[in-house]
């Protein structure tokens, strides 16, 4: 029978100045990119970018709080499959994410309103659809 | 000194015969080499994870499990189970076995499907009929035990809501029977005829280093080597079944066939395997209040490695819920498995992968 483990996640709160060091060391020890993710709460976005060990399934993920103004270096150059996530959380968020490989303009999934999860989201408290 | 061929840009998609859903390809062409593939997707994106504005986080699991019509069952239970990581809730034993049972036959009809189209692409009608009337027998269990074919809403925060007895127990083991039997004859064609063989052996090869660097997931991963099978993460009954993640070394057409194929051998191994051992018990445990923390939930679906990130503030409505779903993480390494391939290889090179469009964009 296949053993089974379940590792602890690890989420490691950085500064935007550390992201790509951080990002290549990494990769360096052989963690493979799994996602990026942005979520904004309270007035700020949270930046997750995640990397596994396909060895021993342990997630590892790189935490960015950043004021919704500030520039954050793409990934891209280090991790290629970044791509996606980083023009996802460019057209969704607003995010300021500079020199992204292959840049989609805010184009990737052609929407009209201009970064529908960010800071222009309208906040609804306790909203239930009866 | 060679001589360069003229280049020029082919656009494929989002309407194709291949595709079942949109996805755009320019195709940089040198005569008939594909030189480089760039993509675009947001055809059919729906806002889905916006909808956390207007829904709680229970409807959300309805929500969650309308990313797909294909795997459905997967993407609601990875939703509640990262909800209730946050609650700190153990799901009764029997609906853990529940919802593995539910998962396997989700595996299966999902690679049957694949590999209907998968024959389709390559023009091989009758085995693209034969395929697809085997998943009937699939979907035919599905629907006895949930009520739904495709889209189940069985799964709920803290278990599940419907129950499989002992009768259907039976008739999900009599169906199991029947498909292995009749998917044993398939298999022969699949692998053994020399005109599949033709169209699949040495096509968009990708090495496991190029697969861990691109970030591709599921069979299409494990096709070239990677041994990645979130089942291993141990949820639900996984650690109590015995099984092995079936990887193949030669990252082409062919390897992934061979993976999903007998990767519906093995769903139906684990089906029988959970339905000998699911034990007696309730099918839920109470979950009051609302939940306040954040986790990151990963489950294999039938494509890949999901990945469910929940974020809540200790309202009803949560701060985030975001689905990475296994297309999204596969599609950098189709592009660079497009490149230096001849274009009349391009349609069946995408079905490869598996794509699910309308997963990728939510």
């Amino acid at each position: 029978m296949v053993e089974h483990s379940v590792p602890e996640n690890i989420l490691e709160e950085i500064p935007v100045e550390d992201l790509l060091l951080r990002a290549l060391e990494l990769k360096k020890e052989g963690l493979r990119f799994s996602q990026a993710n942005a979520a904004y709460v309270d007035e700020k976005f949270e930046l997750s970018y995640s990397f596994s060990d396909y060895e021993t399934l342990q997630l590892h993920t790189l935490r960015l709080v950043i004021e919704t103004d500030v520039k954050v270096p793409s990934i891209t150059e280090i991790v290629p499959a970044a791509v996606f996530y980083e023009n996802e959380m460019k057209e969704l968020f607003g995010v300021k994410i500079e020199m992204i490989s292959m840049d989609y303009d805010n184009k990737l999934y052609r929407i009209r309103q201009e970064a529908p999860l960010g800071p222009q989201k309208k906040e609804v408290e306790n909203a239930t659809v009866g | 000194m060679q001589q360069l061929g003229k280049t020029s840009v082919i656009p494929f998609g989002p309407q194709h015969p291949v595709l079942p859903e949109p996805i755009h390809l320019d195709l940089v062409v040198e005569d008939e080499r594909v030189v480089e593939a760039l993509p675009s997707i947001g055809f059919i994106h729906r806002g889905l994870e916006s909808l956390t504005d207007k829904r709680d986080f229970n409807q959300m699991c309805y929500v969650a499990e309308r990313t797909c019509g294909i795997c459905s069952f997967q993407h609601g239970m990875g939703y509640c189970e990262a909800v209730e990581h946050i609650f700190g809730v153990e799901t009764p034993d029997r609906a853990k076995y529940l919802r593995t049972i539910w998962s396997e036959l989700g595996r299966m009809h999902s690679h049957l499907l694949w590999l209907g189209l998968l024959a389709d692409a390559f023009g091989y009608e009758n085995l693209f009929y034969q395929c697809w009337r085997i998943r009937e027998k699939v979907l035919d269990m599905q629907e006895l035990t949930t009520g739904g074919r495709l889209i189940f809403s069985v799964n709920k925060v803290g278990g599940v809501i419907k129950d499989i007895d002992v009768e259907k127990q039976k008739a999900i083991l009599k169906a199991m029977d029947e498909v292995e039997e009749e998917l044993s004859v398939i298999r022969k064609t699949f692998f053994e005829d020399y005109s599949v063989e033709s169209r699949l052996k040495g096509i968009g090869i990708l090495t496991a280093e190029q697969i861990n660097a691109l970030g591709a997931v599921g069979p299409f991963a494990r096709a070239s080597g990677v041994k990645a099978d979130m089942r291993l993460l141990g949820y639900d009954a996984y650690p109590e079944l015995d099984f092995e993640p079936i990887t193949s070394e030669d990252g082409d057409c062919y390897a992934r066939c061979y993976v999903r194929m007998l990767e519906v051998f093995q769903s139906i191994k684990l089906i029988r395997q959970a339905i000998a051992q699911i034990p007696e018990g309730e099918l839920s445990v109470p979950v009051k209040g609302n939940p306040n923390g954040e986790y990151f939930m990963r489950v294999e679906q039938p494509r890949g490695e999901a990945f469910y990130y929940v974020k809540a503030n200790g309202k009803p409505n949560l701060q985030r819920m975001r689905i990475r779903t296994p297309t999204f993480a596969n599609v950098p390494a189709l592009c660079e498995m497009l490149k230096n391939t001849e274009i009349a290889d391009v349609g069946l090179l995408v079905v490869s992968i598996d794509p699910c469009i309308s997963c990728t964009e939510r």
